[in-house]
């Protein structure tokens, strides 16, 4: 009954990533990293019940707190102080995109079977989804070129971090995963500050604008 | 356990001091002083170590070894020369409307948390917290970067950013995997973590998941230590943030990266018994040895250039720390050192002349020997030693990496030799030419604070020519430990 959840855990989250890598609003790409990390909680939850490591429940929880509440507030916050909230990005080939993304979950289920084999906990079947999910997030931020969007692949890519470490050790140790949380916590902090001054110096977040450091004309 | 506590303390309250008080025209004096604080308290920390020997402290939290003593002292003392180099360097670039005053406290605020998450990525014994420091270094000088606000410098930070942040989220899942291996031997909790304890076990730990997890660290901690091909942001971000950042990013926040590497490569030997870990690490060496020289020599913005011989020496110790055995690991911990020391002196000397022409562009600096021979002086003498002439201390740990390669890997010396040339011939016709000639420098309101550059050569000449007793026993130990 648990693996069931779990496994359907596991492919919501890489549904998600995979709407995320054709959705070209920004704000619902902002909704759906609040979805991913809604599913990272509960699927936490349901392996913390089922195995009894009571840790995962303060993992959770402070996943709800930070990656459903705090960041996609603090992103919606940025989104509608830049006024870009109904920009939409135009994506080259949306079905390529798609189709490079099917066979980087081909590759992570290769990569994560000899693990996954020597993995003894329940969950280890969604390790190659965990690492699917961190390419997936990759591949979002190398194909988008504005700013807002990359940061969320960038967050998207902690997320399947953490559903990596939940599925092959039941989480990495608390002190740990509390460092790892500050740093998130930092990073979208400081890289609010960092958006308008893109903006000032660029008058857009478009990342185009951002040509100029390329070796050949230096 | 004092000196631990003082070394981690003082850059976290001068840090608070300088976040409230950063503005004031006597910040930059504090900023000198705290550093400071922070060098005295490396100082005592190796003394202890010199005599006790390896420490333990705070159940285990923090650990003290001959490997990492000799680079928290440096990572100290270079901390406190570019606090004094800065204070001059910031109060022209103040005047000539460069940065106001809340950047200027913003920059000193940060300098110190970028200390201190340094000096943790060193001491800590878990290598859980060790990537979330390396993670809280780089973001502590995005900030850093961007601080004079221009595009080319946003740009760059943004490039900075995004980069680092992916490359050390590989690292992240390098970590998870090590937990994974460790957690069969050493059971579950915050102790699976602690690199004692796995050094103890890391014959026991799975093959199949460390040697994969050493794929995801070298990948992770090597953008970090701007090893090619993953060394896209260094030159930018070195040649756009301000002058005393790209002397700390260079000489200091490169060797942590590589520290990391090294901590994990020796779990990954132990575990392995093959020299899978070492042949990686000569393969990215190699390459960043090969492309930092040759793109050395088509740059044309002086910090830029000298960035990309930060990845070529980069390049160089990780390939001797992949050769392995105690020579060229002797060898690669000296040539840490001296790079270190060399490349802040240089990139100190290379502020004040980009101030005093008021440009990066090396075709429009010429003649700085005019008029200022120290700041000439101090960047032919650093060059020539970062280039590895005799008699300074580059030379030896170069020499001595050579002549491992030809006896151990004869395909890489001819490489490494070509590269090297190559460098040397590029770097040194641009740097004459920068310092001799005719000259449009100006006079600074600030007169520059020359004393650190000679130090830093001082020491780099002193370590070619003789090495402190107990500063090569740790090296010979810190060389037995890593293997």
């Amino acid at each position: 009954m648990s693996a069931q959840l779990i496994n359907l855990m596991a492919s919501l989250m890489l549904l998600i990533a995979f709407a995320m890598l054709a959705q070209r609003r920004i704000l619902s790409l902002v909704y759906l990293f609040a979805w991913q990390g809604a599913v990272l909680a509960v699927n936490s939850l349901i392996v913390g019940w089922y195995t009894g490591h009571h840790e995962l429940y303060l993992s959770a929880f402070f996943t709800v707190l930070l990656k459903v509440i705090a960041l996609p507030m603090v992103l919606h916050y940025l989104i509608r102080r830049l006024g870009i909230q109904w920009d939409v990005e135009t994506l080259i080939n949306i079905p390529a995109t798609m189709l490079a993304g099917i066979a980087l979950v081909v590759f992570a289920f290769n990569l994560a079977l000899p693990i996954s084999q020597l993995a003894e906990t329940i969950t280890r079947g969604t390790l190659g989804i965990a690492i699917a999910v961190v390419l997936l997030a990759f591949l979002m931020m190398i194909t988008r070129r504005k700013a807002v969007p990359q940061v969320i692949g960038f967050l998207a890519m902690e997320n399947g971090l953490f559903f990596a470490a939940t599925s092959a050790t039941y989480g990495m140790p608390m002190v740990v995963e509390l460092g790892i949380l500050l740093d998130v916590i930092v990073g979208v902090l400081i890289l609010g500050i960092f958006f308008f001054q893109v903006r000032e110096a660029f008058d857009s977040l478009d990342l185009k604008h951002m040509e100029k450091l390329k070796e050949s004309e230096s | 356990m004092n000196e631990v506590a003082i070394t981690l303390g003082s850059p976290a309250v001068g840090a608070i001091l300088l976040a409230i008080y950063g503005d004031r025209t006597q910040a930059s004096r504090l900023n000198v002083l705290v550093s400071l604080v922070t060098f005295a308290a490396s100082a005592l920390l190796a003394m202890r170590v010199i005599s006790e020997g390896a420490l333990l402290v705070y159940n285990d939290a923090f650990f003290v070894d001959s490997f990492n003593v000799f680079l928290v002292t440096l990572t100290a003392f270079v901390a406190f020369t570019t606090a004094l180099f800065s204070r001059p360097y910031m109060l022209n670039e103040q005047g000539r409307g460069r940065i106001t005053s809340r950047r200027l406290r913003l920059y000193h605020c940060m300098y110190h948390v970028f200390v201190l998450t340094m000096l943790l990525v060193l001491l800590t014994n878990n290598i859980g917290i060790m990537w979330v420091a390396l993670e809280a270094a780089t973001l502590a000088t995005v900030l850093l970067v961007s601080l004079y606000r221009t595009p080319a410098s946003i740009e760059a930070a943004w490039k900075y950013f995004i980069l680092c942040s992916v490359g050390i989220a590989q690292a992240l899942f390098g970590t998870i995997l090590i937990y994974l291996a460790a957690e069969k031997v050493l059971g579950g909790g915050g102790n699976a973590l602690l690199w004692t304890h796995l050094n103890q076990v890391k014959g026991d730990l799975e093959p199949t998941v460390m040697s994969l997890a050493f794929v995801f660290l070298i990948v992770g901690y090597g953008t970090k230590a701007g090893l090619a091909p993953l060394h896209n942001w260094l030159p930018d971000a070195h040649a756009e943030g301000p002058t005393p950042i790209s002397a700390v990013l260079s000489g200091l926040l490169l060797n942590i990266a590589l520290y990391a590497i090294v901590r994990c490569k020796v779990l990954v030997d132990g575990a392995l018994e093959t020299p899978f870990a070492g042949n990686l690490m000569m393969g990215f060496g190699i390459l960043s040895v090969v492309i930092g020289a040759f793109f050395l020599s088509r740059q044309k913005d002086v910090k830029r250039m000298f960035a990309y011989s930060s990845i070529e020496h980069m390049g160089l110790t990780t390939f001797a720390f992949g050769m392995g055995g105690p020579v060229a690991t002797f060898a690669a911990l000296l040539h840490m050192t001296v790079h270190s020391l060399t490349k802040s002196a240089i990139f100190f000397t290379v502020g004040h002349a980009a101030q005093k022409t008021g440009t990066q562009v090396m075709d429009d600096i010429r003649g700085l020997i005019v008029t200022n021979p120290t700041i000439g002086w101090g960047m032919m003498l650093g060059t020539l030693a970062i280039l590895g002439m005799p008699p300074f201390g580059v030379f030896a740990s170069e020499f001595l990496i050579l002549t491992t390669a030809m006896r151990q890997e004869p395909w890489a010396a001819p490489i490494l030799l070509v590269s090297l040339g190559v460098a040397f011939a590029a770097m040194f016709m641009r740097v004459q030419a920068m310092v001799f000639g005719e000259t449009t420098a100006k006079r600074l309101p600030h007169a520059p604070a020359l004393v650190p550059v000679f130090v830093h050569l001082g020491l780099v000449l002193m370590l070619g020519l003789w090495i402190p007793p107990y500063l090569a026993d740790w090296y010979r130990l810190a060389a037995k430990l890593i293997g």
